[in-house]
């Protein structure tokens, strides 16, 4: 059975409605992780009346999940007044933050906001390794103190550990952490290439071994045996499913107010200081390319028994150059998760 | 029987998506769907305008239902949400926050 969240998804895909909604309110940041996506330096940010009027827009077209995210939005100035304007709007808010600038008046402040959630990045719980990432000395410390800040004000926190050959062996460390401090965990194994195109960051990644075993790890995954079980074959109702909510109800806008159809995806669709959103949203031509693809119409995908147990996400195969390509960092996440190889699982 | 006004509490999320109300509670970020009629209450929540007057003008009229189970229906619904914080009732008039 669906969940409500579930039904509310479909009834936003059926109409066309962008659900959920990622604003970067600036890509500045003032630490320098090992695995970051964006260029730090430069680029336009758009004031914050221009987007109280963005928001105003998603509000009007439906998006009701909102984050916001960076770079590190404690460095504007005017955070808060953008946040008390998205919620003036009702929007549910998330926000994403290395919390090193977050202090006991933020946290309050984020609390009379209600804001839903704020993820927070630890990648470990020794100093060493947590600021080896992140580049910057006593970042872990000033972290978990925001992190107690949020959860003393009754702020739902969650740790994000993104997974690395630097900090893997250590993610049991966070997730104890994060028990001790009232905080929710997850991991994520995505290292993505850079916006600007360099791989390199990649060389970051896990090897599928580590992953398989990290997948086997029911405080991680929950039920391992449905969560690793090998997918049934895929019949008409997966090869008709959109590949991913990205362009559909989900679209990512930069500082600038370039808009994507996610975080992940660098397709660009317009600009929202020379188009409106409902404008971008209805023609642009990068959105109703991505909205026309099915599983079906993915060459190799569509011949892979991993198909509906597969997470592939269209920005990084379109980062690997073919948006209807593999990603195959997903092929290698299906392949630790059900042990059936890309390649056989490209076969059968 | 003293008036029962209601209000939107400022610190839910909501959206209307399609004729139905999404609604999230800050709370315990349960979500909600409201059917069209309860969207009416909804929306109609000023704070200043009593619930039987909210039933009698706009959902008798609108859904062709008798002022009574409406009432009775309307008052189970506010019950509910009050219960998740997400209308705050009073039998006086509630300013806005």
């Amino acid at each position: 059975m669906s969940s409500l969240l579930d039904q509310v998804a479909a009834k936003a895909l059926a109409l066309g409605v962008p659900l959920s909604v990622q604003l970067d309110l600036t890509w500045r940041c003032n630490l320098r992780c090992l695995h970051c996506y964006l260029e730090h330096d430069g680029g336009a940010e758009l004031p914050a009346g221009a987007f109280a009027e963005i928001l105003d827009q998603l509000a009007g077209a439906g998006a009701l999940f909102l984050v916001l995210s960076g770079g590190e939005v404690l460095l504007r100035q005017d955070f808060f007044e953008i946040l008390e304007h998205a919620r003036a709007r009702l929007f549910s808010v998330k926000l994403k933050t290395n919390g090193t600038l977050l202090g006991a008046s933020e946290a309050r402040r984020l609390r009379a906001l209600a804001v839903q959630q704020v993820d927070i990045s630890i990648y470990s719980h020794r100093r060493e390794v947590h600021d080896g990432v992140t580049r910057m000395p006593g970042s872990l410390e000033r972290s978990l103190a925001a992190v107690r800040e949020l959860r003393s004000q009754g702020v739902s926190v969650r740790l994000v550990d993104v997974l690395m050959r630097q900090n893997v062996s250590d993610y049991q460390g966070v997730q104890a952490l994060a028990a001790e401090l009232g905080a929710a965990f997850v991991v994520d194994p995505t290292v993505t290439p850079k916006l600007n195109g360099d791989r390199s960051v990649t060389a970051l990644r896990i090897g599928g071994s580590t992953l398989a075993r990290i997948f086997r790890d029911p405080s991680v995954v929950g039920h391992v045996g449905e969560f690793c079980a090998p997918p049934p074959p895929p019949d008409e109702a997966v090869l008709n499913e959109y590949p991913c909510s990205a362009g559909h109800t989900a679209c990512y806008i930069s500082p600038c107010g370039d808009l994507y159809p996610c975080v992940q995806f660098p397709l660009p669709c317009g600009n929202l200081r020379r188009q409106t959103f409902a404008e971008i949203w209805r023609g642009s031509p990068a959105l109703t390319q991505v909205r026309a693809i099915r599983s079906r119409d993915l060459p190799v995908c569509r011949q892979c028994a991993n198909l509906s147990r597969c997470s592939r996400c269209p920005g990084l195969a379109c980062l690997e150059g073919d948006l209807l390509g593999p990603s195959t960092l997903d092929c290698e996440k299906a392949h630790a998760r059900t042990s059936i190889p890309p390649s056989l699982a490209a076969s059968r | 029987m003293s008036p029962r006004y209601i209000a939107r509490n400022s610190n839910i999320a909501a959206r209307l998506l399609g004729d139905e109300m999404i609604v999230m509670s800050a709370r315990d970020s349960t979500l909600f769907t409201l059917n069209p009629l309860a969207t009416e209450i909804w929306q109609a929540a000023d704070g200043r305008t009593p619930l039987a007057e909210i039933v009698e003008t706009r959902i008798c009229p609108k859904f062709e239902v008798e002022p009574a189970a409406a009432y009775q229906d309307a008052e189970a619904f506010v019950e509910q949400l009050a219960s998740h914080g997400i209308l705050l009732v009073s039998d006086q008039p509630i300013e806005p926050a």
